[in-house]
């Protein structure tokens, strides 16, 4: 399948949560921004490994990167961007098909897949956060005292 | 400066959050940040996701909070936090802006229904190409999509149980893809299914509980991981119902 499809559905995909999960107007594009990055991200490293739980991580970086920039940038809480985001990579496939051999009475199969499901979870986790911790190293304030002394 | 006022419009402000699911962390973060620029240097919060005790320090009391409805908001967590921005760099008076908190409290910025509703289809509808299913699935896809979510939205509403209602959209959704593909209208089941059960996925509350842990809240981000766990336990527990006959 094109390149430009996968980049024109997963932006509707990602705008659409926008929707549900109540996004600000004029946030609603950036937000399908955000998921197609996500999951171009994803898309590309998975052709070039053909490994769900690194490419997950990668797909997760990049939401991470792009929603930190977006907040930056109109100052508003990071999560608007980044939830909408996620959701393309979620292994919803293969928590689904766990729940399949385990109704079938095939619990190998069904740990298999499970694990996966439990493995590319982790990867999303550490994406995003190895990308904050990044991003906030790069752009440190020089300023941020709380507990100011008098 | 009225110390009970900004003391309750440091709570207000957690409380409005936490109900519209922004972060744990962020929550502690923004009430610390309101009240060091209302003159409560002293001030301490913990904050889980049923309810919030903020301790302004002394000689005022300990207050509690109370967080009994939790969905999903983005805008109103927006609409907060640049209230408490305008406070802390002083554009706004405290007053101001707590008056500015209770209109966010009673405004409803949701969209509307029917456009939820379409949305969630729509979704649906890409995510089943997303996951290389056939373009011939999309209708079905969307319909079940759509009916799905409608039905969560629906149950939830009525009930206030969100496992019963998570439950029963994904049976119906399960029920629609399988009768879809026994009468010829669809081809691939278990494509039809993971696409259509997409928007009941708990994204927002598995990203939370992470961040959560990650940022050395545990109590909250066990509880919302037990939440998410729970919520994806629900969809499979549907699905498997129809998928076991």
């Amino acid at each position: 399948m094109s390149w430009f499809v996968q980049a024109i559905l997963s932006f509707l995909a990602a705008f659409g949560f926008g929707i549900i999960f109540n996004a600000p107007r004029k946030m609603l594009f950036y937000c399908g921004f955000v998921g197609m990055s996500g999951w171009l991200g994803y898309k590309v490293f998975h052709n070039i490994t053909g490994d769900a739980v690194q490419s997950s991580f990668l797909g997760a970086f990049a939401v991470a990167v792009v929603a930190h920039l977006f907040a930056k940038r109109f100052r508003t809480p990071m999560i608007v961007f980044s939830v909408a985001g996620i959701i393309p990579l979620v292994p919803g496939g293969m928590a689904y098909n766990a729940m399949r051999h385990i109704v079938e009475n095939d619990y190998l199969s069904a740990i298999t897949f499970a694990s996966e499901a439990f493995m590319i979870s982790g990867a999303i986790a550490m994406g995003l956060v190895f990308a904050e911790v990044i991003i906030q190293l790069a752009f440190r304030k020089r300023t941020p005292r709380f507990y100011t002394k008098n | 400066m009225d110390k009970e006022l900004a003391i309750d419009c440091c709570l207000l402000a957690g409380r409005l959050m936490m109900e519209a699911g922004a972060e744990t962390y962020r929550v502690e973060d923004t009430m610390k940040r309101m009240a060091n620029s209302l003159e409560l240097p002293a001030a301490h919060s913990f904050v889980t996701p049923t309810g919030i005790i903020f301790s302004p320090g002394s000689p005022h009391h300990t207050k509690l909070v109370q967080i009994s409805k939790r969905s999903t908001d983005l805008e109103k967590i927006a609409l907060v936090n640049a209230v408490s921005r305008k406070l802390s760099t002083g554009q706004s008076a405290l007053s101001e802006a707590y008056q500015e908190l209770l209109h966010i409290e009673k405004a409803n910025v949701m969209f509307p229904m029917w456009l939820q509703i379409f949305s969630a289809a729509i979704a649906s509808g890409c995510f089943l190409i997303l996951l290389e299913g056939s373009w011939k699935d999309v209708p079905m896809a969307i319909l079940a999509g759509g009916t799905g979510f409608t039905v969560a939205a629906f149950l939830d509403d009525l009930t206030r149980v969100k496992f019963f209602a998570e439950f029963m959209a994904s049976l119906v959704i399960a029920l629609i893809s399988f009768f879809a593909v026994s009468f010829g209208f669809g081809q691939e089941l278990d494509k039809i299914i993971i696409g259509s059960v997409m928007p009941l996925v708990p994204g927002l509350l598995i990203t939370n509980a992470v961040r959560d842990l990650m940022a050395g809240h545990f109590v909250s981000g066990l509880s919302k991981g037990a939440e998410a766990f729970l919520t994806s336990f629900a969809i499979g527990a549907g699905v498997a119902f129809v998928l076991s006959f």
